[in-house]
């Protein structure tokens, strides 16, 4: 389909039909990587920890679709869809989930350390909130040079109990720095409802406390995140400050490989899946004439095909020579 | 004698002293509703209610505090992290507040509490998951700091820990957990002193020290030495504070040769603690310089062979062994 529908890093350039199924295609694109990292996870080609968006598709590129192309990017470990709607090469992303320099990372950051300079995509991190300070570093930068780019911060419902969550909004709005915080509630940190972890009934609240604006998204319907990161976007770009956006999400998978999730129920899970983000924006593309299940099927079978050649690229893909070892520890001799 | 694994004999030693003492309680994250990241934990809410076994959110800082000060006023927390490598944001408060606070308030606060959790490399968790913190902590008067490597040295050490009006950190490590080991029947109270070393093999020719993960590697070697006609003696530190000079030095005295097996990085690690003593106190007794086997000075990368590269090893062991025996 990238005949079609390239994998366009800048969206808003496309003209409104495309933009549309562009949206539906990258959701597709990110489930279906997924689905096949899952399965390379159990035949134990992928190592370490490894954490699914499925279920959350619509928050990433929603919010990545209403960013511009020098925007910067940043997020926790649960980071794939990310990287992927932000325009990285699924060859590049699966090659490091199997870690061979190839990798988005050359093989030496996995699953949880996704980073791509090209587009602006400042990494994966896996402490969790310890990226958010780093976050303001980055919007600080966009002011301190007198530029109008935002910072997209994306984080989990857990991290906003960590200090350095505090720390970073208080910095960010004190000193008016413009970073969009987007909080992915999926309702759960691991195994911990968010109710039995936040202070607050909701999690937007939590930006009271520093006078910065919030909203609260569908992060369960692609247009409406795109459209309420959009709002703040062109905000923060006219006055730089910060905006704290709540999507309401869920995910479908444990919260890593190794989690059975029994901490939740069958029906609750139920119910979310029936509010899946790629059916239901099929189905409304579909009633406004949008797309036909032709196309529909056009897309998934390419975003398929590439999941399939990305796995196929990976393992062919040379591995990390035992030399390299040393060569990124300081930037002297670091291939760049 | 019945054999139980790591896992089983830290929770054990949990349920023991919570039963004795109503002032013990576990927090952390996860520790409670679903058993523990690392099922650590598993029972413990069951049997000992919310009340005693809270599970909290993602905010180690706070927790680590709130702990040292239940502590201030008499209680006995023992603090989980889910692993040691996020104990780092927890830092100022594990080694500011718990081991100072006795100092500073000039005799008055003493802090009994216990850090426990997973430290030290797992398997492919990439830089930030991957830290062996013990020189980190082992750098601050005040804390002891214990490095169970059996089933048996978790229990009686952790049991230990708690007993302790001191704060202590008790190391353990996710690669051990499933290990299985013999030890003393439940009637039997199980309780290892801090700073006392355990000889693991005896031998004339070279002493391996190690703790924690490496006493596996350092023992693997030792027997395949054997092998080759060198008796390796094999020394399990089980706790680095309070360090057991004592046992390190007779040892060393005796085979004149040292080789220190260590989990973590090289630079200001545990071994160069403990080759300065050595060189200190028995000088005259070395026939070769003492050698240590530690990670590579790297973060740690995420690929699995570059890992193992990195990592200490049975094979590095050996290596040294051969380097310090002049073969
Ligand atoms: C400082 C720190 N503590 C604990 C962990 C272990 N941990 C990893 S993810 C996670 C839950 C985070 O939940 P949330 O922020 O809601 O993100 P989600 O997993 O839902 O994407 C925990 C406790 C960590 N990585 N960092």
């Amino acid at each position: 389909m990238p005949a079609t529908i390239p994998v366009e890093k800048d969206a808003t350039k496309l003209p409104g039909l495309e933009r549309e199924l562009h949206l539906l295609y990258q959701m597709l694109l990110i489930r279906r990587f997924e689905e096949r990292a899952s399965q390379a996870y159990q035949q134990q080609k992928i190592g370490g920890f490894c954490h699914l968006y499925i279920g959350q598709e619509a928050v990433a590129v929603g919010a990545l679709a209403a960013a511009r192309e020098d925007d910067y990017v940043i997020t926790a470990y649960r980071d794939h869809a990310h990287v992927i709607a932000r325009g990285a090469s699924l060859n590049a992303c699966m090659t490091e989930l199997l870690g061979k320099p190839t990798g988005c990372s050359r093989g030496l950051g996995g699953s949880m350390h996704f980073f791509d300079r090209a587009n602006h995509m400042y990494g994966g991190h896996a402490i969790v909130g310890g990226h958010l300070p780093l976050a303001s570093g980055l919007a600080f930068a966009s002011k301190y040079r007198g530029e109008d780019r935002c910072t997209l911060c994306f984080l989990g419902d857990g991290a906003i109990n960590q200090g350095a969550f505090h720390e970073a909004f208080n910095l960010s709005a004190l000193w008016k720095l413009p970073v969009a915080f987007i909080c992915e509630n999926n309702l759960f940190g691991m195994g911990t409802h968010v109710a039995r972890a936040a202070s607050v009934k909701e999690v937007a609240t939590r930006a009271k406390g520093y006078d910065m604006p919030s909203m609260i998204a569908d992060g369960m319907d692609v247009r409406h995140m795109r459209d309420t990161v959009y709002t703040a976007l062109q905000a923060m770009r006219k006055k730089p400050h910060p905006f704290f956006i709540e999507a309401r999400t869920y995910r479908y998978r444990g919260h890593s490989m190794s989690d059975p999730a029994t901490y939740r129920t069958k029906e609750e899970l139920e119910k979310y899946k029936q509010e899946d983000p790629i059916a239901d924006f099929k189905a409304i593309l579909l009633s406004e004439g949008k797309l036909d299940e032709t196309k529909f099927q056009e897309l998934d079978r390419e975003a398929k095909r590439l999941s399939a050649e990305a796995m196929r690229f990976a393992e062919e893909s040379s591995e990390l020579p035992l030399e390299d070892l040393h060569k990124y520890t300081f930037v002297d001799g670091a291939d760049r | 004698m019945r054999e139980i694994s790591y896992r089983q004999a830290l929770n054990e030693a949990m349920e023991e002293e919570m039963m004795r003492d109503p002032d013990v309680f576990l927090i952390g994250e996860e520790v409670a509703e679903y058993n523990g990241a690392y099922k650590v934990s598993q029972g413990l809410l069951e049997k000992f209610g919310p009340k005693r076994v809270l599970d909290t959110p993602i905010s180690e800082a706070g927790f680590a505090g709130l702990g040292i000060g239940a502590a201030m006023v008499g209680l006995r927390p023992i603090v989980e992290f889910m692993t040691f490598s996020f104990s780092l944001v927890a830092f100022d408060q594990v080694v500011n507040n718990a081991p100072n606070m006795l100092t500073m308030s000039g005799g008055q606060f003493n802090i009994p509490i216990v850090f426990r959790g997973p430290n030290g490399p797992a398997h492919q968790l990439g830089a930030t998951h991957s830290h062996a913190t013990e020189p980190l902590y082992s750098n601050f008067p005040g804390l002891k700091v214990a490095v169970p490597a059996t089933p048996r040295d978790a229990k009686g050490l952790l049991k230990t820990a708690i007993r302790d009006d001191n704060p202590v950190l008790v190391l353990e490590s996710e690669l051990l957990y499933n290990i299985a080991g013999p030890i003393e029947d439940k009637e039997v109270e199980l309780l290892i002193p801090l700073g006392k070393a355990e000889l693991k093999r005896e031998g004339v020719d070279v002493t391996i020290i190690c703790y924690a993960q490496t006493v596996r590697m350092a023992l693997a070697a030792a027997e395949y030495l054997a092998k080759q006609g060198i008796q390796a003696e094999v020394l399990d530190l089980r706790s680095i504070k309070p360090l057991d000079r004592e046992t390190i030095i007779s040892s060393v005295s005796k085979t004149h040769r040292c080789v220190i097996a260590e989990q973590n990085k090289p630079f200001c690690g545990i071994g160069a603690e403990i080759a300065f003593q050595v060189q200190r106190e028995i000088f005259d007794e070395l026939d070769a310089p003492v050698l240590r086997v530690a990670q590579e000075e790297v973060p740690m990368p995420y690929n699995e062979r570059l890992e193992a590269a990195v990592l200490p090893s049975q094979e590095k062991i050996i290596e040294a062994v051969y380097q310090v025996c002049y073969l």
